[in-house]
């Protein structure tokens, strides 16, 4: 395990306990020096298999609970163990460098980490094909649709071959046609991956459909005020949504979401 | 246009949604040659106003007695082409002239993309260099000539150093502006992949600033041009440059020579501009994969 910032790292108690998981938040708070606390008392855990949604209000702290977790922030109080040998972010937007082309997009991580040439293309080349991108290599962003670049995010995520997968509301600013597709999509790649997933959304269907819980959050300060864990195995059907079940679970969701707003 | 090649369906695990690509505009196919024109008309046109105003105060503002003060065009360039004795050290000047610009301007743009990535990389040296870019900025030339005169001599070194503190300017503001300019996400995404500073400077924003450093180019070899110019006006030791004939053949009241030295700085900074306007379209318009491929 990789304690990133601790009030108290050096708990064998706890450590021991959580061996199978990839990501740890224990009693976690966040207060920004502006004096806003966006986060208390928050614990969660997540190991490979596991694809967590989080749900919740505009600003009750979704962003910063995943910036938290990646490390780009540090925590106030509480534990936060991260036990992944490699980290994905995906962004709300598609944040790709305009000046390169898809593929050299998905190559960076690969040059970042000193890859060899012939092996970040090669790498790169299979994240492209995964993500159904085969031929627009050599296109640069402002050539791709919305989508398109979501999915050159996506491959980008995927070629650093990662143990935990932070998403923060990479759809939200696709049109609905394209957030479905993209939607099954991503539960089909992380059939195949089976990384730890960790997926902030505010749509409620969004949630229920990718994940395997959904994490309720209160507004400001934010706190998990509901945890549903979703039955259906993977891959699934793009018309489970149409189906009873996938009604009644998005009704507790939003059930509990109406609860504390 | 691209076809979007379809995809193998058992390579690839996402379906191709079937979604639009964005066309990359008409008007970024166009040969080069067809921008150059393009924007060359324009100009043509400004000249034709030009000579329309200048035939109308010669003939119709200016009673004959006082038709020396401004003499027609065709009087004016006849003797450019004509008078050989009159053009030999004109164009002469113009090279110096020249030499000093692109001196001047390489000059500029060395020092000022380096005073901007030192100032991109510490937030303390930005705040305490930028003040010494205003400064500079802001003095006007005229109040440094005398001094520039006394430590340099009155020869070449003085008239690049004009020039180079003209031109500079441009060349740090839109560095330093395009440095910045890369997103927080994108800076988190370095950070994310553990970037050192040199990679964050190299991948990020040193790319991320080659379109503000191209329009700075632009703004700072037009500056260049006046730099030079003021400066072989003021420094005359050596040999003499365009500017060093403007004052002589206004302190010799040579109306018509004046003019053609006025006319050709006007075309020689007309035409540096253009250079770098259309090296600016190019370079820039294929940075972000608009043209060719
Ligand atoms: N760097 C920061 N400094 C101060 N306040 C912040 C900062 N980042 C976020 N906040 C505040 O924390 C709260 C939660 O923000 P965020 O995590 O972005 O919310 P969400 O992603 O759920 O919309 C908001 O009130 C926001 O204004
Ligand atoms: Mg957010």
């Amino acid at each position: 395990m990789i304690p990133l910032t601790s009030a108290s790292t050096d708990r064998p108690d706890v450590d021991s306990a959580d061996t199978a998981s990839t990501l740890v938040l224990d009693k976690v708070t966040k207060r920004f020096p502006t004096g806003t606390v966006a986060l208390t008392d928050v614990s969660l855990s997540l190991g490979p298999g596991d694809f967590v949604t989080v749900v919740g209000p505009s600003g009750c702290g979704k962003s910063t609970l995943l910036r938290l977790a990646s490390g780009l922030e540090k925590l106030t109080s509480g534990r936060i163990d991260v036990s992944a040998a490699s980290t994905s972010y995906v962004f709300q937007d598609a944040t790709l460098l305009e000046w390169r082309s898809a593929a050299r997009n998905v190559e960076l991580v690969g040059e970042l980490r000193g890859e060899s040439k012939a092996e970040r293309k090669r790498r790169a080349q299979e994240a492209l094909d995964l993500v159904g991108l085969s031929g627009f290599e050599s296109q640069h962003p402002r050539q791709l649709s919305g989508g398109m670049r979501m999915r050159v995010s996506l491959a980008r995520a995927l070629v650093a071959e990662p143990e935990l997968a932070l998403f923060d509301e990479p759809f939200g600013a696709l049109d609905e046609i394209t957030r479905l597709v993209m939607q099954t999509e991503l539960q089909k790649l992380f059939r195949l991956k089976r990384f730890a997933g960790l997926f902030i959304t505010h749509s409620v269907s969004e949630a229920v459909y990718l994940s395997t819980k959904v994490l309720v959050m209160s507004g400001r300060p934010g706190r998990i005020v509901g945890e549903i864990p979703v039955p259906w195995g993977y891959p699934r059907s793009p018309d489970l949504r149409h189906t009873a079940e996938f009604a009644a679970l998005t009704g507790r969701v939003s059930h509990t979401l109406g609860e504390h707003s | 246009m691209t076809t979007p090649p379809m995809a193998p369906a058992d390579t690839a695990l996402l379906s191709e949604p079937g979604e639009a690509q964005v066309p990359a505009g008409e008007e970024d196919r166009r040969p080069w040659w067809r921008t150059a024109l393009s924007r060359t008309v324009p100009i043509v046109g400004a000249l034709a106003g030009i000579a329309v105003v200048w035939y109308a105060v010669s003939y119709l503002v200016l009673p004959p007695n006082q038709r020396f003060l401004l003499p027609p065009p065709h009087e004016v360039y006849g003797e450019m082409f004509g008078n050989a004795r009159l053009m030999g050290p004109m164009t002469a000047a113009l090279g110096r002239t020249f030499g000093v610009t692109v001196f001047g301007l390489v000059i500029a743009v060395v020092v000022g993309i380096a005073y901007a990535v030192v100032m991109s990389q510490w937030r303390y040296a930005e705040r305490v260099l930028y003040p010494y870019a205003v400064i500079l900025q802001t003095i006007p030339i005229l109040a440094l000539v005398p001094l520039i005169g006394i430590w340099l001599g009155y020869g070449f070194p003085a008239r690049v150093v004009v020039c180079v503190i003209i031109a500079v300017f441009p060349m740090i503001a839109n560095t330093l502006f395009g440095l910045q300019s890369a997103t927080a996400a994108a800076h988190d995404l370095l950070t994310l992949n553990k970037a050192t500073r040199w990679q964050r400077l190299w991948k990020l924003q040193f790319p991320a600033a080659v379109p503000s450093i191209f329009t700075g180019l632009r703004n700072a070899a037009g500056l260049a041009v006046i730099g030079a110019i003021v400066g072989d006006y003021f420094f005359q030791q050596g040999a003499v440059g365009i500017g060093g004939l403007l004052r002589v053949y206004t302190e010799r009241l040579q109306l018509d020579a004046l003019l053609i030295a006025v006319s050709l700085t006007a075309l020689f900074g007309v035409l540096v501009f253009t250079v770098f306007a259309v090296l600016d379209r190019a370079i820039v318009g294929r940075w972000y994969g608009h043209v060719g491929r």
